[in-house]
């Protein structure tokens, strides 16, 4: 089934907006998205309605709050197919996310001498968190390696993971859109005992999620990329594990009792959600979830392959060799993200040109700069595509770009 | 309206299409790096400096037209000054820039504060009306900047 991307867009307020006469071309959802009428409706209902504090109210508006956060909860708990409701905790956004799992699981287990492996794709994110606690613990990081299509180098994967403790990768690249084998990956490193986590930021918001299918550890996300607010991630851990780590940030919610010579943690997942929630942003969260199960996520997946697939034959056709596009051809395996460099035009010159049309794309490193390093770039031009975009919308990109190209190339 | 004529003047595309003075210098000649976390850019200016005046300047690294075109200008425009005359340079470049401040102080910003003819950098005024482009412009400036205070500490140490 295919999806109706012109009723979709009337759902989002922002795309119908005009700047000097001239309509918005949103083509940054791999930054951030877009959101949909009733994300806002939620978020706005809360505060006109439930707002109050929540797991500590006697009287029945803190009960519906507190229903509104746990509620949240439970789509996010269907949506990623988590055994229970105890495995989701709601954090900052998927760096928080990331910081806590190194801050906890990663300084009780990662000492001098040890090793954690990554790969060149990942998103600083998954990066500066593990270099911190690297400095301080003293453990080595490897990197797995990308051929020349961008996908991982997994031919000394085994000597890479011998003797690691974690094994941490983004799930799809936010600047290849690259998939990661993930359960192949997954398997291959918990077979000789490595804890898996999966960087999910750009993989949940555009295709199914399920965390027991693909056999890892922990799974972080972001909400705002998947038309949910700013302001709130995921953590998603196998309970066990989750149980066993020390909490992250103290404070009220993440305790048991309290005395002066000491605390004991709450249960989860509130061990680790210390101090008031972010229950506005849960709601909002929440209707993201609804509105895209209601669509479907196969179906959002299967509408941006044959997008990126235009695109990709766009891009090709129009600009030939005077383009480098990285990462993989086959639209199969990637996602709706694609990073291209112009000759003789700069990145940050070409988005600035097509702003002029209201074409939003971004220009930069794409908070990776290792992977910058890997592609022998300074920055790259990103386009990335969503629910809400269609073939006009490649259309818009592809003139925008020839009017870059006249400027730029004599 | 701003418009990108404004911003990307022939003068400007000249200088991205054929940087001035671009290359290394070996040392003596002082190394100094700059960055624009922003976009990634990066600008490395190296100066010669010998008795107090500017005898070399080369710029390496990568960005976009704004910020390697004024670092092609500003190399033709610093080379053979001296230090002081450099600064003065620098200081009325980076007023024309400097559009909040200017705009917070209520300065008037009539071009007459400064009696230095910028010449060619002139066509970079266009870039105040793009604010975040004011950082592509002001990088190597900035490393400029940066340099001469080092060589001067190295001195002061001496």
């Amino acid at each position: 089934m295919t999806i109706d991307v012109t009723e979709i867009k009337k759902d989002f307020p922002v795309l119908q907006r005009h700047i000097n006469g001239k309509p918005l071309i949103y083509l940054d959802s791999a930054n951030t998205s877009q959101k949909p009428v009733s994300v806002m409706d939620a978020m706005e209902d809360y505060y006109r309605q439930f707002n109050a504090n929540v797991h500590r109210g006697s009287y029945q508006l803190a009960n519906e709050a507190t229903a509104i956060l746990e509620g949240s909860r439970d789509k996010v708990t269907s949506f990623i197919n988590a055994n229970s409701r105890q495995e989701v905790v709601f954090t900052k956004n998927a760096t928080e996310a990331m910081n806590l799992i190194s801050n906890t699981w990663g300084r009780e287990h990662l000492t001098d001498g040890d090793a954690i492996v990554l790969t060149e794709l990942e998103h600083h994110a998954n990066i500066v968190p593990w270099q911190m606690l690297a400095s301080e613990k003293n453990f080595e990081i490897r990197w797995i390696k990308i051929d020349d299509n961008g996908h991982l180098d997994l031919s000394d994967f085994d000597q890479l993971i011998r003797g690691a403790k974690l094994l941490s990768f983004a799930a799809m690249s936010n600047v290849l859109g690259t998939f990661t084998p993930v359960k192949e990956l997954t398997s291959r490193a918990q077979e000789m005992g490595l804890t898996v986590h999966a960087d999910a930021s750009q993989y949940t918001p555009h295709t199914k999620t399920d965390v027991q299918d693909m056999g890892i550890d922990f799974l972080t996300f972001t909400g705002h990329k998947l038309l949910g607010p700013m302001g709130i991630g995921v953590l998603w851990g196998k309970e066990s594990l989750l149980e066993s780590m020390p909490p992250f940030l103290g404070g009220g919610e993440m305790i048991l009792n309290v005395t002066k010579e000491g605390f004991s943690t709450n249960e989860l997942p509130w061990k680790f959600e210390a101090g008031t929630p972010m229950v506005a942003e849960a709601a909002g969260l929440g209707a993201a979830i609804d509105y895209l199960s209601d669509i479907g996520m196969d179906e959002i997946r299967n509408h941006e392959i044959d997008l990126t697939d235009y695109a990709l034959q766009c891009l090709v056709s129009e600009f030939g060799e005077t383009m480098s596009i990285f990462g993989p051809k086959n639209s199969l395996e990637r996602g709706g993200v694609i990073s291209f460099t112009f000759d003789g035009a700069h990145p940050h010159d070409i988005s600035q040109v097509l702003d002029e049309d209201n074409i939003c794309i971004r220009a930069g490193h794409h908070c990776a700069k290792p992977l910058m390093q890997v592609l022998n770039v300074g920055a790259t031009s990103r386009v990335s595509m969503y629910l809400y975009n269609d073939r006009s919308d490649i259309d818009a990109l592809v003139s925008g770009l020839h009017k870059v190209r006249d400027l730029f190339i004599p | 309206m701003a418009s990108l004529d404004d911003l990307y003047k022939e003068i400007i595309l000249d200088h991205y299409r054929s940087p001035r003075n671009q290359g290394e210098l070996e040392p003596p000649a002082h190394r100094c790096e700059g960055f624009n976390p922003l976009c990634g850019d990066e600008v490395i200016v190296f100066v010669s400096l010998i008795n107090n005046k500017i005898e070399e300047i080369k710029i390496g690294g990568q960005g976009c037209s704004i910020s390697q075109a004024s670092a092609s200008m500003m190399t033709e425009i610093i080379k053979g000054k001296s230090v002081s005359e450099a600064e003065e340079i620098i200081h009325a470049f980076k007023e024309m820039m400097d559009i909040y401040e200017s705009e917070l102080s209520g300065k008037e910003t009539d071009g007459t504060s400064s009696s230095i003819d910028l010449g060619d950098l002139e066509a970079l005024q266009g870039v105040v009306k793009y604010p975040v482009r004011i950082k592509c412009a002001t990088l190597a400036w900035n490393t400029l900047t940066q340099s001469i205070n080092e060589i001067q500490n190295i001195d002061d140490s001496l």
